[in-house]
């Protein structure tokens, strides 16, 4: 069942000389209720800018976007958003800082119930014995840890994440990536998410959205992740799939995403765009 | 390392009190038998005393020393308009201050936080601002006596003008330059205006305004001395000029070393706050 249905949506931004740049146009496609989406694509795409507007932060300049059949008007509770650069109000601690969340999606609840289910969140990321620090006393993972807390412990329909990881040292971001697969999983939770490390995509995403260069970028394609969803960090790379959706993704960042727009694929239809599995078509070749 | 430079340079600061004091003390014993010439036009001015030469009308660090331990002796002795204790016109003084600081704060933080939050009343209040602020806060008193016809309301008024704009400015660019990814948080939790400016924007606002109120009061505490110089009656500013008055000069180092160190109070006071509310990025 599709949970965010986006519909040809543009954006454009007037030009500091006069005229205006078209970032992205006729953009398409869908999110289905539990589902894990990536979106993959170069620098200055225009990523951030889809995801804001999946948030209510920003708007669109034309199509529209539904999420659960309704049109978005704004930023809703509904949609958490795990921010670029944490976002952590340094003045809270770090269970404050969730504590503020919490008590915006449910403000008739008492300070108790408020901080028991604050702790809850903390528990679960593995912070606890960090709650009374200040983001600064913090390392950058457990900032991010801090970060995934406070936007699940809204219970939100769906997570966006923009980049949550791309700040971290590979270790940090390998531990982390399993930890939000495993409660994704654990949640049935609807995900998007901003990427632009191709084995991350793999291993968190069910699908994964290419996006070309901009401006007026497309969305390419859709690869689908057919490695199972038991699929963990250290045994990916020996499914016999992963070289084959890694190769097809990384040759798309390469060479085709920058060439897309002037050699358009004969039938690409931008309000369908190709779903591949190539994945299966190795395999089956 | 770091506790014998702090060690050296308490003892340097000591050593140099001491020379100031000693120079002090040299260059103001009156020298026995012969007094200097004295310029007769000076030596009238000056009253009798002066002219026999006895008594060199600069006190010393000692007669300094030992007036001051007299006013601590009885610093709210209330013995007439002309004698009150030092530490009665101290508390005139701080009183108009406070007040005056205070209203400044109660008006200049609303108006600030509006003014940041709002390119419309920014725009809209800039020039009245811009023209107002550089305005010697002296300037307004005559305007002032004239309108409130009260002394002492009409310096409170004084310390209101030259406190409000330090505030008022510095909210405002406090409040403008909030970080909008916490905006953002604010707005993806559907957290209303009010809960916003109260749980995010003052926060993060916070050590800009607070500096700003450190500034005011600085100000506030320059511009009453001389505002109860003017207006006269009472407070530390009346007390030097009665002191100059009565050629007191030991009771006008008494004040000024008084006015001083109140001044040096007041700061830490809001240096100390501006810590309570600073956070680290
Ligand atoms: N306020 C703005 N005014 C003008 N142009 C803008 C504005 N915000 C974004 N852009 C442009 O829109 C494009 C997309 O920006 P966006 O932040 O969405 O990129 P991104 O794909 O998230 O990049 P990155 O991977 O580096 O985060 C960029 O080319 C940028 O220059
Ligand atoms: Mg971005």
């Amino acid at each position: 069942m599709t949970y965010v249905s986006i519909e040809g949506i543009a954006k454009r931004f007037k030009q500091p000389g006069g005229g205006v740049q078209t970032v992205f146009e006729n953009i398409h496609f869908g999110v289905a209720k539990g589902e894990f989406v990536c979106l993959i694509g170069h620098s200055g795409c225009g990523k951030t800018t889809i995801l804001n507007i999946l948030a209510g932060l920003d708007t669109a300049d034309d199509g529209v976007l539904l999420v659960g059949d309704k049109e978005v008007a704004g930023p809703s509770l509904d949609r958490a958003v795990i921010f670029q650069g944490h976002a952590l109000m340094p003045w809270m601690s770090a269970i404050e800082n969730i504590a503020f969340a919490v008590s915006s999606r449910w403000p008739d609840w008492d300070r108790a119930k408020v901080r028991a289910h604050c702790q809850k969140y903390i528990d679960l990321v593995g912070l606890t014995g960090a709650e009374r620090k200040r983001p600064a006393m913090l390392s950058g993972g457990m900032k991010q840890r801090v970060g995934i807390a406070r936007a699940l412990s809204i219970e939100p329909k769906m997570l966006l994440m923009d980049e949550p990881f791309s700040a971290l040292d590979a270790l940090t971001r390998g531990t982390l990536q399993e930890e939000v697969l495993r409660l994704c999983a654990a949640t049935q939770q609807t995900v998007f998410m901003i990427t632009h490390d191709v084995d991350e995509a793999i291993l968190l995403a069910d699908r994964i959205v290419l996006m070309t260069n901009g401006p007026q970028a497309k969305i390419a394609e859709i690869v689908v992740n057919t490695l199972p969803r038991s699929r963990t960090r250290h045994d990916i790379h020996k499914h016999p799939h992963y070289y084959a959706i890694r190769n097809h993704i990384v040759d798309f960042l390469v060479e085709r995403s920058r060439g897309f727009a002037s050699a358009i694929p004969a039938g690409y239809d931008p309000r369908r765009p190709p779903e591949t599995s190539p994945g299966t078509l190795r395999a089956a070749s | 390392m770091f506790a014998s430079v702090r060690a050296k340079s308490a003892l340097l600061s000591i050593l140099l009190l001491a020379l100031f004091l000693g120079g002090w003390q040299i260059a103001a014993t009156p020298t026995a038998g012969t007094g200097p010439a004295l310029d007769p036009e000076y030596a009238a001015l000056l009253g009798a005393s002066a002219q026999q030469g006895k008594q060199t009308p600069m006190p010393t660090p000692v007669d300094v020393g030992l007036r001051i331990a007299k006013h601590l002796e009885a610093p709210f002795a209330d013995r007439g308009t002309n004698d009150k204790g030092i530490g009665i016109q101290l508390a005139y003084s701080l009183a108009r201050v406070l007040l005056g600081f205070g209203l400044a704060a109660l008006v200049a933080i609303p108006l600030g936080f509006l003014i940041g939050m709002s390119p419309l009343v920014y725009g809209a209040l800039n020039p009245f601002i811009q023209v107002l602020r550089p305005i010697s806060p002296l300037a307004w008193m005559p305007l002032a006596l004239y309108t409130i016809k009260d002394s002492a309301i009409s310096s409170i008024f004084v310390i209101f003008i030259c406190s409000i704009w330090p505030m008022l400015t510095n909210t405002a660019f406090g409040v403008a330059h909030v970080r909008k990814e916490w905006l953002n948080v604010a707005r993806t939790l559907e957290v209303n205006p009010l809960r916003t400016a109260w749980r995010v924007i003052l926060p993060a606002a916070a050590p800009t305004i607070v500096t700003g109120m450190r500034i005011s009061i600085g100000i506030a505490w320059l511009v009453i001395v001389a505002a109860e110089m003017l207006v006269g009656g009472t407070g530390i500013g009346y007390f030097v000029w009665n002191e100059w008055n009565n050629l007191s000069i030991a009771n006008i180092i008494t004040a000024i070393l008084v006015i001083g160190v109140v001044g040096m109070l007041l700061d830490h006071m809001l240096g100390f706050a501006t810590k309570l509310v600073t956070y680290q990025e």
